[in-house]
């Protein structure tokens, strides 16, 4: 079974609580979790084969969030969702609390691998997508990666593996907001052409808006990759999507939201008109 | 010792569907007849530890028992983190081995020399260390590796007998072998095929009237400190012997039992002197060098016996 929920409401609601979770926790990554809202709204919202009352079932989509920094992002959507309570995502960052600011299973519903160190979670994936083709299970693989990640030569490794075994039951998304730790990709370390590289590695490529929830869905629908290769979403997006003052700024790589920031920053997307 | 992991690795691989065994590109030869009578058991990830080890952690996390393999250091430093956070992290059922141990390919220079592992898994919490002394060591760990939860570190080196050490003896994850007992003077305790040269130095010390019992501890975590309580009461002192650095291993390991348990006695630890060797040799050749071999074994323990008095 997969979650019914309007998308454009759930990813309000992520925004709404990663902003007070970095707010209380004093934690960062706010302008990452923007720009993967809507993916994981998307994905929570009819996409996942999940159940919250069952979330070991074995059946079960598997979804993998290898940009691990990006969790209070997960945690949100999990609560929102009915895997745990909403009240306890207020933990998030704090002393004692299993909410850590990198996603982490331990103790937390849902969560199906922990993460923090970039470059993990495609292998995982693949080992993962490589189980059920070889018990000839027929659920998905999921995982959500950045653009900056694709600097770590372990996901060349997968992405040449996946392709090879015809891992059409894996899904990656790179989530391309074209910024990562201090400067651009393109500054940084130029990943162009990006598009061709996947699909020179023998992906099913294909490029979307990574904020327009009509895209995502239709792209993520199983039905969608009929090839025998995996599939390579690169989702173009803006990091701290939707609060105009954290839009393309690193700071909010870092920045915890507070005073007047936070107060503005919530104000906007209480405004928002995707309730 | 491979042959020994790889009889052991094919009887489960037959009883047990859920085991499976991942190759980094290596084993040329070795694992022919498993893949291609178990294919969907095995997989050659190409030259590619990382994802190697991702994979079988998602492997693992299916509710396989997995097996990677590869020489030396590349499956274990070369993708450490990936065993931390994917594997360990996580509880999955993975035992990392690594084909050449110490000196095993001390002809092909440094990068192939596993040194500093013991030391370095060792650290990784929940994993445990094992580096069998002998090929029969070897058979049985393979299968307590597999069904034991967690991750493990198997070290396997080549050769080595295929006998017991005795009738009767059986082999248990952190319970350690007494290979030769009844000595009052000294304890060897090694791990590895180095152990051959402790019992090489328990003859040639006999032959001086010096008696020495020698304990296989294939098991560096969890150790067997009973054993080291034991050799403490019944010898004048213990002297680890390891083809590995001297910190961080199987002399470490003793010393923290040693230190920690409160126990009164002398530990020497022959080992290297934390240096990389730029020389190369025989597995042989190598331990003569950096006097760990059974001469330099035995000169060490006089000298040390003679400052006990």
């Amino acid at each position: 079974m997969s979650i019914q929920l309007n998308s454009e409401n759930l990813a309000k609601k992520i925004r709404l609580h990663a902003l007070e979770m970095t707010h209380l926790g004093n934690s960062s990554h706010i302008g990452s979790i923007f720009s993967i809202a809507d993916i994981l709204a998307v994905l929570y919202s009819g996409i996942l084969n999940v159940d919250p009352k069952n979330p070991e079932l074995e059946n079960r989509d598997r979804f993998i969030l290898s940009k691990g920094h990006a969790g209070a992002g997960v945690y949100a959507a999990l609560a929102e969702t009915g895997f745990f309570p909403v009240d306890e995502l207020k933990k998030h960052y704090s002393d004692g609390s299993i909410f850590s600011g990198h996603v982490s299973h331990k103790g937390v519903p849902g969560v199906e691998f922990s993460t923090g160190s970039l470059g993990h979670g495609l292998s995982v994936a693949c080992g993962m997508a490589l189980n059920a083709k070889l018990l000839k299970q027929s659920h998905r693989v999921i995982n959500l990666m950045s653009d900056g990640e694709c600097d770590e030569g372990s996901n060349w490794e997968a992405i040449l593996f996946a392709p090879h075994h015809q891992l059409n039951n894996l899904v990656t998304i790179v989530d391309f907001n074209n910024l990562q730790s201090i400067f651009s990709t393109d500054i940084t370390l130029n990943l162009q052409p990006f598009k061709k590289k996947w699909e020179s590695f023998g992906w099913n490529v294909v490029e979307i808006n990574g904020h327009s929830h009509k895209d995502l869905k239709q792209v993520l629908s199983p039905s969608y990759n009929s090839s025998s290769a995996p599939m390579c979403i690169i989702a173009n997006t803006t990091k701290g999507k939707g609060v105009s003052f954290m839009e393309n700024n690193n700071l909010w790589h870092y920045r915890s939201p507070q005073g007047k920031e936070y107060e503005d920053a919530k104000l906007e997307l209480m405004r928002s008109d995707n309730a | 010792m491979r042959d020994a992991f790889v009889e052991k690795l094919t009887e489960l691989a037959e009883k047990d569907k859920s085991i499976f065994f991942i190759t980094g590109d290596l084993g040329f030869g070795v694992f022919d007849n498993f893949a291609k009578r178990f294919p969907d058991q095995y997989l050659n990830v190409g030259v590619a530890e990382q994802n190697m080890t991702g994979i079988a952690a998602g492997l693992g996390l299916e509710g396989r028992k997995v097996f990677t393999y590869s020489i030396a250091n590349f499956a274990t430093l070369r993708c450490l983190e990936q065993i931390r956070n994917d594997a360990a992290y996580h509880d999955v059922n993975l035992t990392v081995v690594s084909s050449g141990g110490g000196f095993t390919y001390g002809g092909l220079g440094m990068s192939h020399h596993a040194t500093e592992d013991i030391a370095i898994l060792r650290a990784l919490p929940g994993v445990k260390v094992l580096a069998p002394s002998t090929a029969w060591e070897t058979y049985r760990a393979t299968e307590k590796c597999a069904n034991d939860e967690g991750v493990c570190y198997l070290r396997i080196e080549k050769g080595g007998i295929k006998e017991p050490p005795f009738e009767g003896a059986h082999f248990r994850i952190g319970e350690s072998i007494e290979m030769i007992t009844g000595g009052q003077d000294i304890t060897f305790i090694s791990c590895g095929r180095i152990l051959e040269e402790c019992l090489q130095a328990s003859q040639k010390l006999k032959l001086l009237g010096i008696n020495a019992n020698v304990v296989s501890m294939h098991t560096i975590k969890p150790i067997d400190k009973q054993a080291i309580e034991t050799a403490a009461l019944t010898s004048k002192a213990i002297v680890t012997v390891e083809e590995h650095n001297k910190f961080g291993g199987l002399g470490s390991a003793v010393s923290e039992v040693i230190t920690e348990q409160n126990i009164n006695t002398r530990l020497l630890c022959v080992a290297l002197e934390d240096r990389y060797s730029s020389i190369v040799g025989s597995q042989e050749y190598l331990r003569k060098h950096y006097a760990l071999d059974a001469d330099a074994v035995v000169k060490k323990t006089l000298s040390l016996l003679k400052e006990i008095g």
